[in-house]
Parts: structure tokens; sequence; C-alpha cells
């Protein structure tokens, strides 16, 4: 492992983008295999207090970590800039590269955040894709920063920063408009969920039966109200049905029902909070007329599906897949800022018609 | 006939749309040495990260068959070592029990025609158990005497075809040691599957940077306008291996360099870089092209051999500071073999894009370095305006691919040395895959795997493109053989090669390694 580091208080950003580039020069003379990577650009604004959270997520997720980290640390009653920048990576193979890592801190206050451009502008690298997390919805800072960004994270399901499901997606809707690329942490935990109903309609054992569905029932962890959503808006932006908005039934349950754009019998969708340590989904069922069900549960080593058939015993099976877990989300989340994802934005429009 | 022609699933399936990893069916795989070396290295810790990353169908059953007296519950103790050894990570406890659960275990040997019914007893007894018919994938991991053995006991008992089912066989190379073998291991599967249930296996087209080659070439307009004759001067495609033959005596003796690498991986690779586009990236659309140019290669004639191709031998020599044995010395080796280490050769595209530009081939074990890249040098500028002793540091342009030991993409300029006078020398303007991406690339194998699951066969090589393979090789081979007086060329291991290699070249120089 090699790293070297730089630090210097009531700094600016020219100082700090020099700094990066003598380092990267430092590093690169004293051993020609190691060479920066060159992925993307990743801002992350957030709180002072929950920094070391955000540094440790940042730390694991694993290998598509971006080349450029940009960490700002918003102190309210901070006035002036303090800066940190790491260059770190791992020694090179006999003939091989070594990759290295761009870090950099900014300690700033709320009284930048407005004008957070003009301080990360001149230490972005230009011909990357820039993307913007702030995971505590600094959301001034976010604004500022936005005619820099390709790209923003932004975690729909997070209840402590969003004033209820319809805000959180409209701020999602909102950031779409604004002509970013939109990676939404709460779709990105719907992923297998989604790619395991598609293999099961894709079956021809189960050919004609997606027409037959009456209804939809997930389970969710009790902050995940927007994951459970957004995977009900993608089946229904994908079948052609439009929802109404929800009701609340017993026990934080709440349910709404969907036509067919087509005409055909309604689909009655409810969602049901549980008990659960990971968030995101935690089952889904979905349910036709002719006494055919499917459903999913999370399990240890993937997904358990339970299927029945009328005139048949029940079955069930284990469908494999390890957890990503919070970090492996963020991961992917970086992964995806990469590429385009068309399908999540239907989804959101059909998820909005649930809180309209 | 069996419906290995994959349906229109997105036509009926609207949840499919937009999927960045699309549905596969269930399935069965039947692995025949599947407690052999590349099962376990490869093909078992491959189908694990399958499972560890969601990519495995809704079922899916794996059948090891082997000679062997194994229990289903051996089978399943060999296959969780063999994940927990080789698998590239590391594994989680609770998919890997559901995995193997679905493992089973037939014994036999590959032409007693009772195992192929225990098989068939088998793969019923699993599609009624996992309650649904299960697509059949056999995965031939054997020697390839046996390809025939097993591919006809297969159809005899009626497992090559399925009216409810896909049915896929995976073979793995070599595909036959000259062209009539080939020809005749072709016609030998054919007898029971079509072309299209065929998947023949060469892992190098499941590298990240082979697939990149094509990315390259046409997903940018820079390189296609000097891509042909008029700008570029040469091409040398380099396999390079620093290792000797290790403990593959056996194989290698009755293979030879030619074989082992060049009819193979290299002709591919030269075939990526200079056929045409295809009109899109689908399986006979790439094969159709990779064809055309294998096919406008001419094939020597007998008398012509010397003069385009070198063999040699390495001898005793140092390798990395250590003595290391030549050849003829290494165990298994005949004292007077006349197997070759090293092979290179020139050849001519002789189509309208190529005509008249060599290709300059070259593979070998105990060389200086491990190195697999391409080379392709452009043509010198017109005219230098840089006269006079300053101007020596002009060189033709190179576009190199490097596939190992990183992958990487290099492009070397001439620029302007700093200080008063137009001095110039070449930089290198370089792509590194890894630096680009970050992210940990599949094993060659998983994404091959998944593709014969999806009925995808983009990336395997077609029964014209092996024959098109075995004619530039054909007859190079049997020029040596009737060679038998000519000494074989000696190169001392560690060195870059024999120095007759360099005669092939036209007044021009290898790359270094």
């Amino acid at each position: 492992m090699s790293e070297a580091r730089w630090a210097e208080r009531d700094t600016t950003p020219e100082r700090i983008e020099a700094a990066l580039r003598e380092l990267l020069r430092e590093r690169h003379a004293e051993n020609e295999a190691l060479v920066p990577a060159r992925v993307l650009n990743l801002i992350v604004v957030a709180e002072r207090e929950w920094r070391g959270e955000v540094v440790n997520r940042l730390e694991r997720v694993g290998s598509y970590h971006p080349s450029r980290t940009i960490l700002c640390t918003v102190e309210d009653e901070r006035r002036t800039i303090d800066g940190y920048a790491t260059v770190s990576g791992d020694v090179a193979d006999e003939g091989g590269v070594g990759v290295l890592r761009e870090s950099v801190e900014i300690a700033l206050g709320a009284v930048h955040t407005g004008r957070m451009d003009t301080i990360i502008d001149p230490i972005l690298i230009p011909e990357l894709p820039t993307v913007i997390w702030s995971p505590h919805c600094r959301d001034d800072a976010v604004e500022a920063l936005l005619p820099l960004a390709d790209v923003i994270l932004i975690d729909t399901d997070d209840p402590v920063y969003f004033d209820g499901p319809g805000a959180a997606l409209s701020r999602a809707a909102e950031l779409l408009d604004s002509h970013v690329d939109v990676v939404d942490l709460a779709w990105l935990r719907t992923i297998a969920w989604r790619e395991r109903l598609a293999g099961s309609f894709s079956d021809p054992a189960r050919a004609g039966l997606l027409d037959g569905l009456r209804r939809i029932y997930v389970r969710h962890h009790p902050g995940s109200i927007v994951s459970a959503l957004l995977l009900t808006g993608w089946l229904a932006s994908r079948l052609g049905w439009s929802a109404s908005a929800l009701e609340p039934t017993a026990g934080g349950a709440r349910s709404a029902v969907a036509v067919r754009t087509g005409g055909g019998p309604s689909v009655a969708i409810e969602f049901s909070p549980v008990k659960q340590a990971i968030r995101g989904l935690a089952g889904v069922t979905v349910s036709g007329s002719s006494g055919f069900s499917l459903a999913f549960e999370r399990a240890a080593g993937g997904l358990v599906a339970r299927e029945q058939r009328a005139g048949s015993k029940p079955r069930q099976w284990q469908l494999f897949g390890a957890s990503r877990g919070e970090a492996g989300i963020l991961g992917e989340g970086v992964r995806q800022a990469l590429i385009r994802d068309h399908i999540y934005g239907p989804a959101l429009q059909a998820a909005r018609s649930f809180s309209q | 006939m069996s419906v290995a022609e994959s349906e229109p699933v997105e036509a009926e399936n609207p949840l499919v749309a937009g999927l960045e990893r699309q549905p596969v069916r269930s399935t069965a795989m039947v692995i025949f040495g599947a407690v052999g070396d590349l099962a376990s290295r490869k093909l078992l810790p491959g189908i694990y990260n399958l499972a560890h990353e969601g990519a495995l169908p809704e079922r899916i059953a794996l059948i090891g068959v082997s000679r062997g007296k194994l229990s289903d519950e051996d089978f399943r103790a060999s296959a969780r070592e063999a994940i927990e050894r080789f698998s590239r990570r590391r594994p989680d406890p609770d998919v890997l029990a559901g995995l193997l659960e679905n493992f089973r275990y037939v014994q036999g040997a590959f032409d007693d025609d009772t195992l192929y019914a225990r098989l068939a007893e088998t793969l019923t007894g699993l599609d009624q158990s996992l309650g649904t018919q299960l697509n059949r994938i056999f995965y031939l991991s054997t020697a390839p005497e046996f390809f025939p053995t097993i591919t006809g006991r297969l159809g005899a008992q009626g497992l090559s075809s399925s009216e409810d089912a896909e049915v896929r066989v995976v073979i793995e190379k070599p595909i036959g040691y000259d062209l009539a073998s080939a020809r005749a291991q072709t016609e030998s599967v054919h007898q029971y599957f079509e072309e299209s249930q065929v998947f023949r296996i060469d892992h190098y087209l499941g590298k990240e940077t082979v697939q990149n080659l094509m990315a390259l070439r046409f997903a940018n307009a820079l390189f296609e306008p000097v891509w042909n004759r008029n700008f570029i001067d040469n091409v040398q495609i380099t396999a390079a291996e620093d290792i000797g033959i290790g403990t593959r005596a056996g194989y290698y003796e009755g293979a030879g360099a030619l074989r082992d690498l060049v009819q193979n991986h290299m002709l591919q690779l030269l075939a990526l870089l200079a056929m045409e586009p295809p009109t899109e990236f689908e399986a006979n659309r790439l094969r159709d092209e990779k064809v055309k140019v294998l096919e406008a290669i001419a094939p020597p004639a007998l008398d012509e051999v010397a003069a385009m191709a070198v063999r040699a031998q390495y001898g005793p020599g140092v390798v990395s500071g250590a003595e290391a044995a030549g050849y003829r010395d290494e165990p298994g080796v005949a004292a007077d073999s006349r197997t070759e280490t090293y092979a290179a050769l020139r050849l001519y595209i002789n189509n309208w894009r190529w005509a008249g530009v060599p290709f300059y081939l070259r593979t070998g074990k105990r060389l200086a370095r491990k190195l697999t890249e391409i080379a392709v040098t452009l043509r010198p500028v017109p005219h230098s305006a840089f006269q006079g002793p300053d101007s020596g540091g002009v060189q033709p342009n190179q576009v190199i691919l490097t596939l190992q030991p990183d992958e990487a993409v290099s492009v070397s300029l001439g620029a302007k040395v700093p200080g008063t006078k137009m001095q110039i020398r070449p930089v290198n303007m370089e792509f590194h895959y890894g630096t680009s991406f970050l992210s940990e690339s599949p094993e060659a194998y998983e994404r091959l795997i998944l593709d014969v699951m999806r009925g995808d066969a983009t990336l395997f090589t077609r029964a014209d493109e092996v024959e098109a393979l075995w004619r530039i090789i054909d007859p190079i081979l049997a020029a040596w053989e009737l060679d038998t007086d000519t000494p074989i060329p000696q190169y001392a291991a560690g060195s870059a090669g024999p120095v007759q290699a360099v005669e092939l070249l036209d007044g021009r120089a290898w790359r270094r390694l």
C-alpha cells in the first residue's frame, strides 16, 4: 500500500488541487507503475457530525470505488475552509500497474454551501463524469453543485430526510427533470426482486399468468416504503396499470388499487411494514385469479420462493444471491453512475401516483 | 429438433425490458470430467460466483459425471473444496450450501451405455423434484478423444434433443488435432446436435479485453479510417509466456505451440482485429465476419512454409535469476522431441482492406516475460518536416492492445522534447482498463457459462470458423511433420526467442518483450 497525505488549514481550492497534482506526481515519480484511476468524480456533502459514518460507508464500497472522492463536511458555524488530500493505491505486481485513488476532504461552513460549485469545480477532473451524493440532504449545496453534475445519487428510502414517501418521490422526479441522471439507492434495493419477478414470468410454465394478476402484496422494512412503491411502480409501468392513491389500513399497512389501461379486472396492491434488520424489501407475493400465487421472501443466501398453483402441492425453493449490504448498495450506486437505467423514470412516475 | 432457437422472451414478458441482466431459463448442467482440473479451478467456482451474484436461473442443478466412484455427498464435498479454494470471492456459506444441495453425481466410463441411462434417469428425477422442465447443458470438460463417444451416446440415449427444453453441448479446446480431425469431430457432434446447440469454448473470447478490442474498433471513429493497408504497415500479435510446460508434457508433446495457442487464441485475435464491422453484435453476424477474414488468409503451400513460419524449442537458460531446464530435459519430454515450444508466422490477408500488410504472430514458452499484446504499427509520415540530426526520433505511430499482464490500450505519438531545439521523441498515451473502470472483471468462464445458459453463441466458435482456422494451420503442421531432418532451432530459456524468427520480418524488428 502506497499512501501520501497533505493537509492545510484555511486553504483554497486552488491549493488543494495543486497539492493533489503534486501528490500524484510524487507517487508516479517514486514508482512509474503507480497510475491514477480515471473513473468518476464523486462529491459527497455530509454533516460534520456524521462524517465518520459516511467515511465508513465510502470505505466499504469495494471495487466500485470512484477515482476522485471529494467529501465536503459542513459545520454550520465554520467560516474557513480546511483541506485534506490523500493519494493511495496498491503497489503493483511485477509487470503490472498499481491504481492510485485520490481522496479530498474539505471542511467548510453553511456560509459556503450556496456557492459550493466555485469551491469544488477547480478540484474536479474535467473529463470524467461527476456524481453528487448528499446523504444528509444539504439541498442548498446540491442546488449549487447541480450544474457540475452528470449524476445525482439519492436515497428516496431515507425517512429522516424526506417528509414522507410523496416528498421523496417528488424530489427524485424534480431532479430527473433537471437533466441530471438519478441513481436512487431505494431503486437499487429492488434489483434482485425485479430480476426474480421478471425471470419467473419468462418461464414458459407461467406464460400468460402476468395478465391474470389480481393482487400484489409487498412486505418492507418500516423505513423502506419507497422501495416498495418503486417495485410496484415498476410493475405498473411495465404492465400498463394506473394506480390509485394509497389508503392506510390496519397496523401501518397501506393499500391501493391499480386499473389496467386496456381494461380488465383491477389489481389490489397492499404494503405492510415488517420487522427486519436490513433496509429494503422483505417479501413480495403476486397472485392471480386462477389460484396461482408466487411469493419471494428474503432469507439467508438469497430469497426463498414459494409457489401455489390450483390443484398442485405448494412448492418452495431457494433463489441464490449473497446480500450486498448497504455498502454494497452504495457501491452498486457508484457503478450505476457509469450506465443508464431507462426504466427508473417510468417506475418513478407510476410510484408517484400512489402518493397523489 | 430442440427448441434451441431462443424464443422472443421480451415480447411475451414486458418485465424483462431494460433489465441489465436478462433472465435465464432453469437449467441442469452436466459436467463430464467433473472432478478434473478445469472443473475444479474454473467451472465450479464460476458457477458459484454466478450464484453469489444472483445471476443463476430460478432452478439450477448440476450433475457431475466421472469415472471415479463417488457418492453425491462425496462429490458435493469435492465441489465445496474446489469452490472454497479457487473462487475469486470468499463463498457465502448459505449460498454455497443451497447451491450444493442440487449437485448430483453419476459415475461411469464415458463409453458405458448404462452411464447415459442413469444420467437420463437422474435428469428426469431432477425435473420432477424441482417441478420444472430444466434446460440441459452437457459440458465436455474431458480429453477431446471422448467428445465423439460422449455426444454419440447422448444422442443414442435420446438426450441430445427435447420437445420441452433446450439442449446444448459445450466443447472445450482443442477442437481437432488438424483439419481432418476437426471436421470428423464436427461431423460426429452434428450426428446428434445441430450447430445451434453446439458451444465451442475459447475462453480467450470471454476476456473483457478481447471484447474491448471490438469496442475500440467499432465504437470509436478515431481508428477505423486508418485501419487498412493505406495507413498500417504491419501488425504483430504476441502471446509470450515465461513459464515452461510444467506437468503438461503429456498434452504438450502431442500439441506444440502452434496447436496450443496459434490455431485458436491468436488467430481469433487476428480475426477480431481485421474483420469488417458486423452489422450488429449478434452471434451469426459477428462469426460471419470472422470467417470471411480467416478465409481471406491463403494457406501456404508446403514449400512456402519455411519462408513464413519458424518453430523452435527452449533450451537451458536463466529465468528470473534461476537456472531453467531446456524443453528436452523437462520430465515426460522425449530427448529427441521435435515438438515446438515457440512458433512465429507471417500471414497476409488477401482482401481489399489488408492486401500487402504482414501480420506477424509469435508465441512461446519460457520467454523473457509474460505478455500478450497486439501491436499495430502505422506507416511513417510521408514527409518529415523535422529534417537533420534531430529528426531521428520521429517514429511511426503504434496502437498497442495489451491483454496480459495488464489490460490496456496505448497509442504512441511523436512529441517535442522540451528545449530550444525541435527534437522529437515517441511518448505513450495510455488507457489502463483497470484504472478506468476499477470494477473487478468476472472470470471469462463465468461470462461464458451464463452465455451458454442464455443460448447466446456470440463468443463461441462456429464449425465453419474452426475449419477456417485449421485450413491456415494445417499446411504448416504438415510441412513440419514431413521435415524430420532439419534440427529444431533452440532458444535460451528466458530469452526473447530464436534469432530465426527475425528473418520473417522483412527487415523489421519484433517488439521487445
